[in-house]
């Protein structure tokens, strides 16, 4: 999640102090984990010196709360290019579980074991998920099917792993 | 969910050749609970579901619904346990292809001998809950895969059944009417009590469900229970 592009992007409504712009982020994107003012006023003056955002005028005897923001024309460019491009696909668990898988199999553990309590823990998720898409709104929906989809990733990923521990195993060996 | 269990499989073995299709599993339904069977391709769901079904015999093992020995049956009462109590989906709606939606609805209870009239009237009343009493009068081949799968789920729960099974409801759609039969199917079940044996091996789909059962090699792991 870029917050400076996300600001630009609430800017193009127009101008707003930086009090507002935590507000609207939070409000929108914020998910119970609020920003910081410190991150707030870090992200909006390197917006500033990259030339994204400019001042639209300080009211008297404001602190830096009071300035107001406007986004600039390579500012909106930015944001543009920003939601046209792909996000790296983030590898989420997979470092953690391969190694667990791995050390199970050097240790002589049961590795299907490991695997079968992690599925069953991702399945755990996947129902609690469904459930909150059952009763929630349709922003809640997508935002539980996002992460669904990524659960189910991980659980496809743990099937097939499970499918190819003895030829992990044998591998490790030779 | 508690209560006594509706249905039982103990210890279920079936083998078609020389490997076993299912190596000792066992699985109990409780009534109103989802329960999904999982598992890699292959590994004995289909064949763990059609046993619980009463569709095959098991080699060895033992079916009770509602503490009744299904093998000890007679075939007569084995299908018709399986015409009152049990309802099925399968992957493909498995529709009849001459039969109008509303009349392949009301089929199952026209072979119980309901009226004409009064089957029409309670298909009508399915395919209304399911959100496609619109295509009453068209014909499987005029309808899409999911239109169908919501028809063979009004069908499938017309009679009342207790237990629902199906076998990959949702392989042949996309995510969102995969979804919507998911939806329709579980929140159907639950207002008539039933409960529902669902075999998938798509984690979105076993969401729906309060729990699940793997299958390996014919063998069945309870992942829940066994913790
Ligand atoms: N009627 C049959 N005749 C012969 N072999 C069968 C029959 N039904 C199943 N089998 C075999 O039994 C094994 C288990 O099959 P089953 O259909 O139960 O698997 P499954 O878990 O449902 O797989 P899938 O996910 O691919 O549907 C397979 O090896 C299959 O080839
Ligand atoms: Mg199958």
């Amino acid at each position: 999640m870029s917050i400076g592009q996300t600001f630009l992007g609430l800017l193009e409504a127009g101008p707003r102090h930086g009090y507002d712009l935590k507000r609207a982020y939070d409000d929108r994107f914020g998910h119970s984990r609020p920003l910081p003012y410190g991150q707030v006023y870090a992200t909006l003056s390197r917006l500033l010196k990259d030339g994204m955002v400019e001042l639209d005028g300080i009211e008297p005897g404001g602190g830096p709360e009071r300035k107001r923001y406007a986004v600039t024309a390579a500012g909106v460019t930015d944001v543009e290019r920003w939601l046209a491009t792909a996000e790296k696909p983030e590898p989420y668990l997979q470092n953690t579980l391969y190694t667990k898988v791995v050390l199970a199999l050097l240790t002589g553990r049961p590795a299907a074991d490991l695997l079968d309590v992690q599925r069953a823990e991702h399945l755990r998720l996947v129902r609690e998920l469904t459930r909150r898409k059952l009763t929630g709104d349709l922003a809640e929906q997508l935002i539980c099917d996002h992460a669904l989809f990524h659960l189910e990733a991980d659980l496809r990923w743990l099937e097939l792993t499970a499918a190819r521990l003895d030829e992990l195993a044998r591998r490790m060996r030779s | 969910m508690t209560g006594p269990p509706l249905l039982v499989g103990e210890d279920l073995r079936k083998s078609f050749g020389p490997t076993p299709a299912l190596d000792g599993a066992s699985l109990d339904v409780v009534g109103g609970e989802v329960v999904a069977i999982m598992g890699p391709s292959g590994s004995g769901k289909s064949t763990l579901l059609h046993c619980l079904a009463g569709i095959v015999r098991p080699d060895s093992g033992r079916v009770l619904y509602e503490g009744h020995d299904m093998s000890a049956m007679s075939d007569s009462a084995r299908s018709a346990l399986r015409r009152t109590r049990f309802g099925f989906v399968f992957q493909f709606g498995r529709l009849v292809p001459e039969l109008t939606c509303l009349e392949n609805v009301a089929l199952p209870l026209r072979m119980e001998r309901v009226r004409r009239g009064e089957a029409e009237r309670r298909a009508a009343e399915w395919l209304d809950r399911l959100e496609v009493a619109g295509l009453a009068g068209k014909r499987p081949g005029e309808i899409s895969g999911g239109q169908g799968q919501r028809v063979a789920v009004a069908r499938a729960l017309v009679t009342g059944p207790r237990v629902v099974f199906a076998d990959e409801p949702t392989g042949a759609l996309d995510s969102l009417n995969g979804e919507r039969v998911m939806r329709l199917l579980t929140l159907t079940a639950r207002e008539t009590g039933a409960a529902v044996v669902l075999v998938t091996h798509e984690a979105r789909v076993a969401g729906y469900s309060d729990r699940e059962v793997v299958v390996r090699d014919g063998r069945t792991r309870d992942l829940q229970r066994s913790r």
